[in-house]
């Protein structure tokens, strides 16, 4: 991207016009909507109150909203802290090549293609007391009570387990591409100069992974920042407000109750920080390059 | 430092042919060795073989008399330098020179001078404190060295054909480095290569390989005036050395009518399929045609190249093609000439193999 | 010169993981081959009695399976609309610098990072307005948003592995910009393109929230068929577990179809 001998060229804008035109029909319009709306009260067609900065203060000063904002990065950062290093883990152990290695690749990639609620429905069959086969392990036969839909530990415990199971996979597949780009005499050169397992690992290959590992955490803390519709399916945020995360939230106001301005300023609000995050993300990962 | 000697050497990667095939070769202890070959000829797989990563399929590994065959890397205490810098890009300069000797549990102090010691001798005392990641290639590739030579009592440092990624300016100092480390530290240092410039200018001891078999090993001089092998002629010297088709008749080496070479009693005196006369470009000689020369020798003059160093004349004698190659200063024939060889640069090989002890016949070019 | 035991180790560790991932989709699969009322009865380990009722009911009732033919058509769409916006761009932050590249570039990164949450009242009014709601464009379109920035970073990073001097060489050769572009360029990341088209596939595949919002009747995702049945006809968990096996399959074909070039993919730490 900054290859500083690149040729400059203000041309190139026409070959990037229909990537801006697309984006600014799915990206911009939408967003110029939302601010309008966020800035009105709407009680139906013909009938809306410009309130200014009004649903901002409404917003901010939510009790419920303030929880569930916490709620999530709180989730986000038990995914991060669980799903990377399972996922290095995982990657360690893939074989390099050979029909192993291809199988264990489709296997692990297939939670990937799953559609979002078909993962909350596999997890709600597989995690039910009466039908569902993880369900029946804990309660009968290791005589735990369990009870996702009932009890709130219970529901944070298999909404995070379903996430881990859904996307570790994605970790573990870049820490193994990550591995695979490693040449062979990195790994000669640290056995002749004595280094132990640990140590080819902490200086040898976890070096080589800091890229992937960066896109491992972008995506996984970005991702579950907005996860929606596998709790959806699974809890529908309860019981009470155990996985109300804040995309499930937003949802219930804007179509649920229709508030369509309080939403608007809502979803702005949720942008800015997604937004924020980005930029952290970003400008880190630019002083990586250097 | 150790003597290092391969016992019958043979190895196979799964059902393809024998990449080495069965080879007796011994390393002097303290000695510079070039291992040359073009790629493919099994170079890369020999190398791996003495530094442990691969077990050979058959033959023993000798490290002091000690067979080693069965010993991994460590326990061997070899050290590799690769094709490409290898270094741990998260540390500094010094720590990577302190990683081989940290790993062996030796003390921090003692690392430490060791590593300043090295740095030294290697001139890259000012780097010590840099991260590894941002360097130069070159100075990449003195790192790797400089990992090599902190352990001073190292069986032999392997080079992989390290200068592949050099630019051609910086080979010049890599390589005045290697010869300073190895007249002072006095390591059995083995180099691999496919260029013969980096071979003959770095090694006492030449080693040149061809299709998993050693053909020849001897000092740059030696593979230059006595190429055991017609490979070894084509491969050594550039341009590679002359093949012509030759007359054997009773003992007696001639070509076009002139004769050359008295073979030695030991080999059959009569023509047999392939034998031919080699001869290096930078001995065969011209002259004008009025001067008494003797008969059969009468050339045409094809293509001339000035190549800078020198000019190089292609020659047609009969339907047998030469190279010459004329020093600056000298006459750069044209048309016609008279070539003029002396027997004692002149080889005879049969079956691709150098004839030992054939003697000149006196009076052939004789124009010296 | 690994020990054979820590190979070992690692090889029982990735399989205990693999079956651990594979049991809650089996699970699933299993139930699917069973009729409702015998999942509700009581709790077994296998099926005793297999049928295939649910699967020949998704096969024939046309409420079902157009829900499949829905999301295969806005999925595929939208992976040709995507491949075709992202190429020229890709192209354009490879080769060269123009005025707020940059800029634009994070500008698209933020895009794959927004919660469609936040988008789904406007689009929804906005697809209205332009008459577009409830058709596969379009879905297709809206799956853009995140897709698109997605295909211009992952085809950027196989672009800029291709030498620039190919480039300068084909236009000397005389090559036209767009010949040079569909001849000689695109074949060589042909693979770099056949990652984006899997990562485009999948993300339109899995999504579902936008893809209900857009849609009402005609152009319904089996994902969201999926979700109605459940509320209306009160759980009928054999349709509903076939009809999820029935999801997998198409992913796991691409997935088959593309694993060489997965590593590689991810190996330019493009997602």
């Amino acid at each position: 991207m900054s290859d500083p001998s690149k040729p400059h060229n203000n041309k190139a804008w026409f070959l990037v016009l229909p990537v801006v035109a697309s984006v600014a029909f799915t990206a911009i319009i939408p967003l110029v909507i939302v601010v309008n709306y966020s800035v009105q009260d709407i009680f139906g067609p013909g009938n809306r109150v410009f309130v200014g900065g009004e649903w901002f203060r409404n917003i901010l000063n939510d009790s419920s909203i303030r929880d569930s904002f916490w709620r999530t990065i709180r989730f986000s950062l038990q995914v991060l802290a669980i799903q990377i290093p399972l996922g290095i883990a995982i990657g360690l152990a893939m074989p390099k090549r050979g029909w192993r290695a291809s199988m264990a690749l489709v296997l692990m990639a297939l939670p990937l293609l799953i559609p979002f609620n078909v993962v909350g429905t596999i997890w709600q069959i597989f995690a039910r007391a009466d039908i569902g086969l993880g369900g029946y392990v804990v309660n009968d036969l290791l005589g735990i009570t369990y009870n996702y839909s009932q009890n709130p530990r219970d529901a944070w415990f298999t909404v995070l387990l379903m996430d881990t199971w859904h996307w570790t996979p994605l970790v573990a597949l870049l820490v193994y591409a990550g591995l695979r780009s490693i040449p062979d005499a990195y790994y000669r050169a640290a056995t002749i100069d004595g280094a132990r397992r640990l140590a080819i690992f902490r200086y040898i290959e976890l070096p080589r992974l800091r890229g992937v590992l960066t896109i491992a955490v972008l995506l996984r803390f970005m991702d579950s920042f907005m996860i929606y519709t596998e709790p959806f399916v699974l809890t529908g945020g309860g019981p009470g407000n155990t996985t109300n995360f804040l995309s499930i939230s937003l949802t219930k106001i804007a179509i649920g109750q229709f508030d369509l301005g309080r939403a608007a300023a809502y979803s702005l609000v949720y942008f800015f920080f997604i937004q924020l995050f980005c930029f952290i993300f970003y400008t880190a990962m630019k002083r990586q390059e250097v | 430092m150790a003597e290092i000697r391969l016992d019958g050497v043979r190895h196979r990667y799964g059902r393809s042919d024998d990449a080495l095939k069965g080879i007796d070769l011994t390393w002097e202890d303290g000695g510079a060795y070039a291992l040359l070959g073009p790629s493919g000829c099994g170079k890369t797989t020999m190398l791996n073989i003495i530094s442990g990563l691969l077990t050979p399929t058959e033959g023993r590994i000798l490290f002091d008399g000690v067979d080693v065959t069965g010993a991994s890397t460590v326990e061997r205490n070899i050290a590799q330098v690769f094709q490409f810098p290898v270094l741990y890009e998260s540390m500094t300069v010094e720590q990577n020179m302190r990683f081989p000797l940290r790993n062996r549990g030796i003390d921090k102090r003692e690392a430490q001078a060791r590593a300043e010691e090295v740095a030294e001798l290697l001139e890259i005392g000012h780097l010590l404190k840099e991260r590894a990641k941002g360097l130069s290639a070159d100075a990449k590739q003195l790192v790797s060295l400089s990992r090599a030579l902190v352990r001073r009592d190292v069986s032999a440092i392997l080079f992989d054909e390290p200068l592949t990624v050099i630019d051609p300016q910086k080979k010049w100092t890599l390589r005045q480095a290697l010869k300073r480390v190895h007249s002072e530290l006095n390591h059995t240092l083995v180099y691999v290569t496919h260029d013969q410039t980096e071979a003959l200018t770095f090694a006492d001891t030449v080693v040149v390989m061809d299709q998993g078999e050693v053909v020849q090993k001897g000092t740059p001089d030696e593979l230059f005036e006595r190429p055991a092998h017609t490979f070894v002629g084509n491969f050594i010297g550039s341009p590679g050395m002359n093949f012509i088709d030759c007359a054997v008749r009773g003992g007696v080496v001639g070509f076009g009518g002139v004769d050359l070479l008295r073979l030695p009693s030991s080999v059959s005196p009569d023509h047999e399929p392939g034998d031919v006369i080699g001869i290096r470009p930078d001995f065969v000689r011209c002259a004008p045609l009025d001067r008494s020369g003797p008969a059969g020798l009468e050339a045409e003059v094809g293509a001339v190249r000035d190549i800078g160093t020198a000019h190089l004349v292609e020659l047609l004698v009969g339907d047998a093609g030469l190279v010459a190659r004329i020093p600056p200063g000298e006459h750069v024939p044209s048309g016609r000439c008279t070539v003029l060889m002396d027997g004692d640069d002149v080889h005879f090989f049969r079956h691709g193999v150098r004839v030992e002890g054939s003697s000149s016949v006196v009076g052939t070019g004789g124009a010296r | 010169m690994r020990p054979s035991h820590v190979n070992a180790m690692r090889r029982t560790w990735l399989l205990v993981y693999v079956v651990a991932l594979m049991l809650p989709i089996a699970w699933m699969a299993l139930m699917s081959l069973r009729p409702n009322q015998d999942i509700l009865g009581s709790f077994t380990w296998w099926p005793e009695n297999f049928s295939l009722d649910n699967y020949r009911t998704i096969f024939t009732d046309a409420s079902w399976y157009t829900g499949y033919l829905n999301s295969i058509q806005y999925t595929l769409l939208n992976m040709v609309l995507s491949l075709a916006v992202a190429l020229p761009a890709a192209y354009a932050f490879s080769r060269y610098r123009f005025l707020g590249d940059n800029h634009l570039f994070f500008w698209l990164l933020t895009n794959r990072m927004a919660p469609a949450a936040v988008f789904l009242l406007p689009v929804f009014q906005l697809y209205q307005n332009v008459g577009l709601f409830d058709t596969p464009l379009a879905v297709a379109l809206a799956h853009m948003l995140f897709n698109v920035p997605l295909a211009v970073w992952i085809l950027e990073g196989f672009m800029s592995s291709v030498p620039r001097s190919i480039d300068e060489t084909a236009l000397i050769d005389g090559y036209r910009f767009p010949r040079f572009f569909l001849r000689v360029f695109l074949p060589l990341i042909r693979s770099g393109v056949g990652v984006a088209a899997f990562f485009c596939f999948m993300f339109s595949w899995v999504e579902l929230l936008l893809a209900r919002t857009l849609t009402s009747v005609n152009a319904k995702p089996i994902a969201v068929t999926m979700t109605r049945t459940v509320s209306a006809s009160g759980l009928d968990w054999g349709l509903l577990t076939a009809a999820g096996t029935l999801t997998l399959i198409p992913g796991a074909l691409v997935i088959w179809f593309v694993r060489k070039h997965i590593a590689k993919g991810f190996a330019l730490g493009r997602v």
